[in-house]
C-alpha cells in the first residue's frame, strides 16, 4: 500500500477507482452469499449441495441483484433472443449514439450558457431581471417538457440535443458570471487607463480569469448532458440510444435483470468518460496554473 | 547581592534548516538568546533574516534542527501545551463567524474555562484594549486597527506570561501604527507580560523596546543586542528626543555593518513573507 | 460610539429605506414575469396557436382550477418523496464525508470514486430502484433522490472540511487544541457557506429526481405520473399545470434552504458579494 504513494496522481486515482470497484464486487457477492437466493450454478461449476444463505433480504435475490458474473456474462450473449449481435456490441453502439447527442447538447448548452453569462455581466439590469427565471428554469423537470419539445421541433436528434443542452447551460451560466466578475478590480482599472473597449477587456482579462470556474462547471455539465441525452430519448421515441435500451430492458427485467444492469454500467461508463474528458482538457489548458488538487 | 531572575526564554545554539525541493536553506544558525521576565524585546532585521522563524520556534510551531529552547523553564512543546504564551500575527486571524466577544473568548473555550469566568476575563480584556462597546460586532465591521486590538485582547485573555507578536502592526498606516504602539505600551505596563516583538520598522523597535535584537540573513544570525535606556513612560516627547534619534541611528548602523557595509534590502511596509520563513 | 467614525463600519440605513431598496432590486424581475405572462397570453390568441402546442396561461389556470384537488394531492406526494430522499441523502452524505475527511487513506481512495460516481446518470437507476423498493411505494423514488443528493453533499463537505485557512490552524495549534476541537471550532463554521450552496443545488435536484423516478412508474397520484398521463392524451393544459406546480415546489424548497442559511449564518449574508 505504501508503494502506491510514489505513483503520480492520475495513476493513483485510477488504481484507487479500480480497487474500490473490486471491493464493491466482493461486497456484492458477499451480500448475496449471506442473504440472497440459494446458489446452485457458477461459471466455474455446479455448487453441490447448493449454498443456502442464512438470511433472506428481498433486495439481494437473483432478480434484484444478479450475480456479478451473470452481468458480465450478459455482455457476451446475444442482445435479444433472435439478435446476431452480442449485448456488448449493441450497448457500445448505443453509447456512441447517445454520446454523440450528448456532445452536441453539451456544445450548444455550454455556448449558450457562456453567452448568457456575458450578457448578464454586461448588463446588471438584465441580470436582475432574468436570473431568477434562469434559476427557476432548472426547477422545471425537463423530462416533462420533452414531449412538447418534440411537437415544436420535430422528432430526431435535435430535440434530444436540446434536452441535453437544457441541463447543461445552467452550471455554465452561474460559474460564468462568477468567473467573469472575479478579476482583481485593479486589473480592470488598468485596462480602463488604456481606454480599452469592453470587448477587449472581456477577451483579455475576464475570460482567462473565468476559465477555472468554467472548467469546474463543465465537469458538472458533462454529466448533466449525458443525463439529458438519455432522458430525452424516451419522449422523442428515438431508437438506437442508451435511453431506449434502458426502457426496453426494463420491460424484460423479471426475466433478464442482468441486461438492465449491464446497460446501467455502460451508461455509468459513458458519464465517467465525459467527465474524464473534461478533466483531461482542464489539465492541459490550465497546466500552468495552481492545481485544483482533485483527481 | 540579589540573583537575576531566570530567563523566561532561553535559546542555546539553535539552528534551523529548511529543505525546499532538494536545496537546503539555513534559516537560522547559532542563535543564543536570553530574555528576562517583564522585558520588551524587539527582533529586527531585513526580509529573510529568520526573525519570524525564531518566533515560531519559541512558540513550538516549528522545531529547531539543532539546539535547545526553553520557555518558562520548560521545553518549548511543554510550554505550548501549558499555554504559557499568547501569539499575535500580522493578520488578525479573527473568525468571521464569531462576534468580537466570541473571538476573544476562543482560547478560554478551548482551555475549558467555565462560562462565568470566561465572560469576566473577556470583558476585562475588551476594556483593556478599549473595545468594550464593540463586543457584539463582527470583525468585518471594524477597522484594521480595531481588529488587531481584538487579536491582542484574545492573546492576553488567558493571562500568559509571554506574548509573541509577529509584525502585528505591519498592515496598518503610520498614524494608526503609532497609536497602536502607545496602546501596546500601556497594556504592557498594566499586565507586566514579557513581550517578544518582531518588526521591520527601526523607529517602532526603538520606541517600544527595552532591548533590540539585530539580525541579518543568509544565514539568520543575531549580530548585536542594543539596550534601549530611554525613560518610561514613553510618549510623543520620546519620539522627538535626542536619545531616541541616537538609538535609531545606532540600530541602523548595526544593520548596515552586519551586512558588510551595504544597506540591507529595503524593508517592505507590509511583510509578505510566508509564515515560518524569514 | 459609531464605528464609522473609526473605520469602515455598518451603514446605518433606516429599515424603511432598506425595504424600498429591496423592492426596487426585484422590480425588473417582477416586470419580466408580468410582461412575459401577458405576452404569452397575447401570442397564443393572436397567432391562434393550437392548444396542444402551447396552451395559453388562461387555459392552464383553468385546468388547475378543474383539477385542483388532484393536483395538490399529487404535489404533496411528490414533495414527500423529494423531502424524504433529500433527508436520507443528506444524512448519508454527511456521515460518509466526516468519516472520509477523518481518515486520510480513505480520502485518497474514496474521493476519485465519489467524483466519478457523481458522473453516473441517475436516471439509469430508476428502473432498478423501482424493482428493489416497489414501484408503487414512495420509498423507491426517495432512494433515487437520495442517490442524487448523496454524492454532491459528500464531495463538497469533504473538500471543505479538509481545506481550512493555514493561519487559523496555526492559531489553534498555539492553543494546543485537540483535532476534534479544531473541527468543531474552525472547520465546521468555515464549511457552512459551501455546505449551504451544495444544499441549494440538491434541493432543486430532489424535486426533479422524484419526478424522473415517477416517470418510470409509480402511484398515479404523483406529479410525474400526472404529467406523463396527460401528455400522452394531449391534455397539455393539465400537464403544464402539474409542471408549474413542480417548478413552484422546487423554488419553494430552494427558498426554504435560503431562509435556513440566513438563520444559521447571520454573519454571512452581509459579507457575501453577489451570490446565487
Amino acid at each position: 500500500m505504501i508503494r502506491l504513494n510514489r505513483l503520480p496522481g492520475v495513476l493513483r486515482a485510477v488504481a484507487a477507482f479500480v480497487a474500490i470497484l473490486i471491493l464493491i464486487g466482493i461486497a456484492w457477492e458477499a451480500a448475496k452469499w449471506l442473504a440472497g437466493d440459494p446458489l446452485r450454478h457458477t461459471p466455474w461449476g455446479v455448487v453441490d449441495p447448493p449454498h443456502i444463505p442464512p438470511f433472506v433480504i428481498k433486495q439481494f435475490n437473483d432478480t434484484n441483484l444478479p450475480h456479478v458474473w451473470d452481468v458480465i456474462g450478459a455482455f457476451f450473449q446475444p442482445a435479444t433472443r433472435n439478435s446476431q449481435f452480442s449485448l456488448g456490441a449493441v450497448l457500445i453502439d448505443a453509447a456512441v449514439f447517445t454520446g454523440r447527442n450528448a456532445l452536441v447538447g453539451f456544445g450548444i448548452g455550454a455556448l449558450f450558457g457562456l453567452l448568457l453569462a456575458v450578457v448578464f455581466v454586461r448588463s446588471r439590469l438584465l441580470e436582475r431581471a432574468l436570473v431568477p427565471y434562469v434559476i427557476a428554469s432548472q426547477t422545471v423537470p425537463i423530462i416533462a417538457l420533452a414531449p412538447m419539445l418534440v411537437l415544436w421541433v420535430g422528432t430526431g436528434w435535435t430535440s434530444v440535443a436540446l434536452v441535453s443542452a437544457y441541463l447543461t447551460f445552467f452550471p455554465v451560466t452561474i460559474a460564468g458570471i462568477r468567473g467573469l466578475t472575479s478579476p482583481d478590480p485593479r486589473a480592470l482599472e488598468l485596462m480602463r487607463s488604456y481606454a480599452a473597449r469592453w470587448s477587449t477587456v472581456l477577451w483579455k482579462v475576464r475570460f482567462p480569469a473565468a476559465l477555472p470556474y468554467l472548467f469546474t462547471a463543465a465537469k458538472i455539465s458533462a454529466t448533466a448532458s449525458v443525463v439529458g441525452a438519455i432522458v430525452g430519448e424516451e419522449p422523442t421515441g428515438i431508437r438506437g440510444g442508451l435511453g431506449r435500451a434502458i426502457l426496453e430492458f426494463n420491460t424484460q427485467y423479471t426475466t433478464g435483470p442482468q441486461k438492465l444492469w449491464a446497460t446501467v454500467m455502460v451508461a455509468a461508463a459513458l458519464g465517467i468518460v465525459f467527465f474524464a474528458a473534461v478533466r483531461l482538457t482542464e489539465m492541459i489548458v490550465l497546466r500552468d496554473r495552481a492545481a485544483s488538487g482533485e483527481p | 547581592m540579589h540573583r537575576a531572575p531566570d530567563p523566561i526564554v532561553r535559546m542555546e545554539s539553535v539552528e534551523k534548516r529548511f529543505n525546499a525541493g532538494g536545496a537546503t536553506t539555513a534559516a537560522l544558525s547559532d542563535i543564543d538568546l536570553r530574555i528576562r521576565p517583564g522585558e520588551f524585546v524587539s527582533l529586527i532585521g531585513p526580509s529573510g533574516c529568520g526573525k519570524s522563524t525564531l518566533l515560531r520556534i519559541i512558540a513550538d510551531l516549528i522545531e529547531p534542527t539543532a539546539g535547545k529552547v526553553e520557555v518558562n523553564g520548560k521545553a518549548a512543546a511543554r510550554a505550548r501545551h501549558d499555554r504559557d504564551y499568547g501569539m499575535v500575527f500580522q493578520a488578525p486571524v479573527l473568525f468571521d463567524w464569531r462576534t468580537i466577544e466570541a473571538n476573544v473568548e476562543l482560547p478560554l473555550e478551548v482551555m475549558g474555562v467555565a462560562r462565568g469566568e470566561r465572560r469576566r476575563r473577556r470583558d476585562e480584556m475588551l476594556a483593556l484594549v478599549e473595545l468594550s462597546e464593540f463586543g457584539a460586532y463582527y470583525p468585518w465591521q471594524l477597522s484594521g486597527g480595531m481588529q488587531q486590538r481584538a487579536a491582542i485582547a484574545r492573546a492576553l485573555a488567558f493571562e500568559p506570561k509571554l506574548l509573541l507578536m509577529d509584525e502585528p502592526f505591519g498592515a496598518l498606516d503610520e498614524m494608526t501604527r503609532e497609536r497602536m504602539n502607545d496602546e501596546l505600551l500601556r497594556i504592557w505596563e498594566r499586565t507586566g507580560t514579557t513581550i517578544v516583538f518582531v518588526t521591520h520598522s527601526i523607529p517602532e523597535a526603538v520606541f517600544l523596546s527595552s532591548r533590540v535584537v539585530v539580525m541579518t540573513p543568509r544565514p539568520g544570525r543575531i549580530t548585536s543586542l542594543i539596550e534601549v535606556d530611554l525613560p518610561r513612560p514613553r510618549n510623543e516627547a520620546t519620539r522627538e528626543s535626542e536619545g531616541y534619534f541616537e538609538l535609531v541611528t545606532a540600530v541602523r548602523e548595526a544593520l548596515r555593518t552586519a551586512h558588510g557595509g551595504t544597506i540591507p534590502e529595503a524593508a517592505p511596509l507590509v511583510s509578505d513573507e510566508p509564515a515560518g520563513i524569514g | 460610539m459609531n464605528p464609522r467614525a473609526l473605520g469602515e463600519g455598518m451603514t446605518a440605513t433606516s429599515s424603511r429605506r432598506r425595504t424600498r431598496g429591496r423592492i426596487a432590486y426585484y422590480l425588473p424581475a417582477i416586470a419580466v414575469f408580468l410582461g412575459g405572462l401577458a405576452l404569452w397570453e397575447l401570442a397564443v390568441r393572436i397567432f391562434s396557436i393550437e392548444r396542444f402546442l402551447l396552451p395559453a396561461p388562461s387555459a392552464i389556470a383553468g385546468a388547475f382550477a378543474d383539477n385542483a384537488e388532484e393536483l395538490l394531492n399529487a404535489g404533496l406526494t411528490t414533495l414527500v418523496e423529494a423531502a424524504g430522499g433529500f433527508a436520507i441523502g443528506l444524512i448519508a452524505g454527511l456521515v460518509v464525508a466526516f468519516l472520509t475527511a477523518r481518515f486520510a487513506f480513505a480520502r485518497g481512495a474514496l474521493m476519485p470514486f465519489a467524483i466519478a460516481a457523481n458522473a453516473i446518470p441517475i436516471v439509469a437507476f430508476a428502473p432498478i430502484a423501482n424493482s428493489w423498493f416497489g414501484i408503487i411505494s414512495p420509498l423507491s423514488k426517495m432512494m433515487i433522490v437520495a442517490l442524487l443528493v448523496f454524492f454532491p453533499v459528500m464531495i463538497n463537505v469533504v473538500r471543505v472540511l479538509t481545506s481550512a485557512e493555514p493561519a487559523a490552524l496555526e492559531l489553534m495549534r498555539s492553543y494546543a487544541s485537540s483535532d476534534w476541537t479544531v473541527v468543531r471550532k474552525v472547520r465546521i463554521p468555515a464549511a457552512l457557506p459551501y455546505f449551504f450552496t451544495a444544499l441549494k443545488v440538491s434541493a432543486t435536484l430532489s424535486l426533479i429526481g422524484a419526478i424522473v423516478g415517477e416517470y418510470f412508474g409509480g402511484a398515479s397520484e404523483a406529479l410525474g405520473r400526472i404529467i406523463v398521463e396527460n401528455a400522452a392524451f394531449l391534455r397539455f393544459s393539465t400537464a403544464w399545470a402539474a409542471i408549474i406546480i413542480a417548478a413552484a415546489l422546487g423554488i419553494a424548497f430552494y427558498l426554504i434552504i435560503v431562509a435556513l442559511e440566513r438563520l444559521v449564518m447571520p454573519w454571512h449574508a452581509s459579507v457575501r458579494g453577489r451570490e446565487v
